[in-house]
């Protein structure tokens, strides 16, 4: 499943996979719908416009998430934190806990029903200045949390 | 009339009371506040211009401007600030109070700017900047310039350590260092020689824009312009029947003006920013002090820079002349992101003071690397299909010739040198310490940046660079980026690696606040 990203990286939750086909099914939404009303209009010949774009559809919210998902990784370090994503436009970001500001834990209504969470983490740069994680168990991104945390605290005191 | 030291905010009692504005800032923020009030003279000019008498109109206008300086006198009133032992606290507001405490720990910077109205008063504002990016920064306008000195010097004694100042005596300020920058009026001159600018015409363009229906005639149509001529002797045919050689001459002429314009906009608005120009390197930092209708005082902690950046333009470049600038988190003005160190210098009078930031000049050691070519080489085989791709189009729907199309092919004859001159002028390099990168054809610019001081490292790749096998590095650092590009993949990841073992290692509180990469 993880076969993409290299594999010293952490994976994550499968659950995932389901909160953005979930997303992703509700926001193209509008275009399926568009595409539906133009058919009932019967401006054009029937199914010449709403077949590829339902296709395009069934694409983008079912194939592209599985596919994200294969190159989502993190790498949580003793003193750093490593998040890859991203295959066509490909991102190794890496962040010292020395440098985290502040840590957020966000859960949205869907991350809700999955108990998933996103792990965001800020710095005092102009690039990267937020960094998200998302699609982490609820329970890890608050533990992630407080690892940081006390990183950070030792490395202060 | 007022009863704050009973909802001072920590609940203990400030003792004294809050020291209010200067008086006299109240009529210097009415004058400089005036031009918001056009509209509203407008409507009570034009709404009461029907009327029979002219009285009517003027007692509007006025009613108007009272109403205005009867508010700005109640919050004036409502206004006042304290510098208790741990923190300036500031209220304000005439209905609704905001108690503000800033700590004199998370002020960062104390600016006091002084605009020509207020100077003539000898006042100015104080500005305390705290970091924060939202730019809702704690403003005091207007004080005494004394007072605004000793409020500076105060909020410094307390970041340093020397608490417990007396709160009434005037503060001694600092003995005037030496400078280690300064320009005199020949180089501000000189500089402004270089910073020819047409923007005037831009600017009257707009305007005249905006407002043409104020004007009594219509600016865009020519034939009025002809026809202004005319009435005074000088027709169409007059200018068409001078000759060639005249009309080379007016066109010369009118050439030389736009020329000369460009020349005294650029040294007027350059003398006007920079006249007087004094960098100082302070116990705490870097001190500037500018302008001539305009004065601005501006201080930066050294250790707050975060990079430093020396730049030049391709005709300034051959006489030596450079600006140095420094990358902090903060912001120098709404337009300038960062601190104008050394506008225009030579480098020998830059590297000491880029060396007083505790960043070190690039020396014999420090190997600068070119990008792999490949990265540039590309563009062209992605441009190639795309202009003949035009050409085909040009030749099918346009009817256009072959030779006709071909000259397509002249946008190649550009493109190529550029992307070579690109590729040239583009080098990094890496040393134990810091990060260098040069780019630029046009406005050649060399970024130093210490590498402690970096946030987050990324390696991006592409669709292109992915099959390439090339990536680019970017360094986020407080106030701007670092980009390293066409670097192999296999380097970028070393040159991860190695910066974020000395990142990881140190502390980014500490790098701060001690602000030396001897840690």
């Amino acid at each position: 499943m993880n076969h993409d990203s290299p594999p010293e990286l952490t994976a994550l939750n499968p659950a995932y996979v389901i909160t953005t086909r979930i997303a992703s099914a509700l926001g193209y939404l509008p275009f399926l719908i568009g595409a539906g009303a133009l058919e009932v209009a019967q401006l054009l010949p029937p199914g010449s416009f709403f077949v590829p774009v339902f296709l395009l559809y069934l694409f983008m919210a079912f194939v592209v998430p599985k596919r994200k998902y294969g190159h989502w990784g993190y790498d949580m370090g003793s003193d750093r934190l490593r998040i890859v994503h991203g295959y066509m436009f490909y991102h190794d970001t890496v962040v010292p806990f020395g440098r985290i500001q502040h840590i957020d834990v966000e859960q949205g209504p869907i991350d809700r029903r999955y108990d998933l969470a996103t792990l965001t983490v800020h710095t005092a740069g102009n690039h990267n200045s937020t960094v998200a994680l998302p699609g982490l168990l609820h329970a890890d991104a608050l533990a992630m949390r407080e690892a940081i945390r006390a990183a950070i605290r030792a490395d202060t005191i | 009339m007022t009863d704050f030291d009973s909802q001072d905010t920590n609940g203990e009692k400030t003792g004294d009371d809050g020291t209010k504005l200067h008086i006299l800032g109240l009529f210097v923020g009415f004058v400089t506040g005036l031009p918001q009030l056009i509209f509203p003279i407008f409507a009570a000019f034009f709404g009461t211009r029907g009327s029979d008498n002219p009285l009517i109109s003027i007692v509007a206008v006025s009613a108007v401007l009272l109403f205005s300086l009867f508010f700005r006198w109640l919050s004036w009133m409502r206004f006042q600030y304290h510098i208790g032992e741990y923190d300036i606290r500031i209220e304000s507001g005439i209905v609704s109070r905001k108690a503000r405490s800033i700590p004199f720990e998370r002020i960062q910077d104390v600016s006091i700017e002084q605009k020509p109205l207020a100077r003539l008063f000898a006042l100015g504002e104080v500005k305390f900047e705290t970091g924060g990016g939202d730019g809702d920064d704690a403003k005091l306008s207007f004080v005494s310039i004394e007072e605004a000195n000793r409020l500076r010097e105060l909020v410094k004694a307390h970041k340093s350590g020397r608490a417990r100042v007396s709160h009434s005596g005037p503060l001694v300020p600092d003995a005037d260092p030496a400078p280690i920058f300064a320009m005199d009026e020949k180089r501000v001159f000189v500089f402004g020689l270089y910073s020819f600018s047409l923007v005037i015409f831009a600017v009257l363009g707009g305007l005249a824009q905006q407002f043409d229906f104020l004007l009594p005639f219509e600016i865009w149509d020519f034939r009025h312009w002809i026809g202004a001529a005319e009435e005074r002797g000088v027709t169409v045919d007059n200018l068409n029947g001078i000759g060639w050689a005249a009309q080379i001459f007016l066109a010369l002429v009118a050439l030389g003006g736009l020329v000369f314009i460009g020349f005294a906009t650029g040294i007027i608005r350059t003398v006007l920013r920079e006249h007087g120009f004094r960098l100082e390197r302070t116990a705490k930092g870097f001190r500037r002090r500018r302008g001539l209708l305009t004065l601005t005082d501006a201080v930066m902690p050294a250790h707050r820079v975060q990079a430093a950046v020396i730049q030049t333009g391709p005709i300034r470049k051959r006489r030596g002349w450079h600006g140095l600038k420094f990358v902090s988190l903060a912001q120098d003005s709404k337009d300038e992101t960062n601190f104008v160190a050394a506008p225009f210098a030579t480098l020998s009078e830059i590297w000491p003071i880029v060396h007083a930031a505790m960043i070190d000049a690039p020396d014999a050691q420090t190997r600068f690397q070119r990008g792999a070519i490949n990265y540039w080489t590309i563009q062209i085989w992605l441009v190639v299909p795309v202009l003949l791709g035009a050409m085909v189009a040009l030749m099918i729907w346009a009817d256009a010739t072959v030779l006709r199309a071909m000259s397509l092919l002249l946008i190649l004859a550009v493109f190529m040198p550029y992307l070579w001159i690109d590729w040239r002028t583009y080098s990094y390099a890496l040393d134990g310490n810091q990060i260098y990168v040069k780019r630029g054809w046009w406005n050649e610019k060399l970024s130093i940046a210490s590498q402690i001081k970096v946030q987050t490292v990324e390696i991006y790749q592409g669709p292109i660079t992915r099959r390439q096998g090339l990536a680019s590095v970017n360094f986020g650092i407080s106030g701007g980026t670092l980009e390293l590009i066409a670097i192999p993949l296999e380097t970028a990841q070393t040159i991860c690696e190695r910066v974020m073992d000395q990142v990881a290692a140190v502390d980014y509180a500490r790098v701060t606040a001690s602000g030396s990469r001897s840690l």
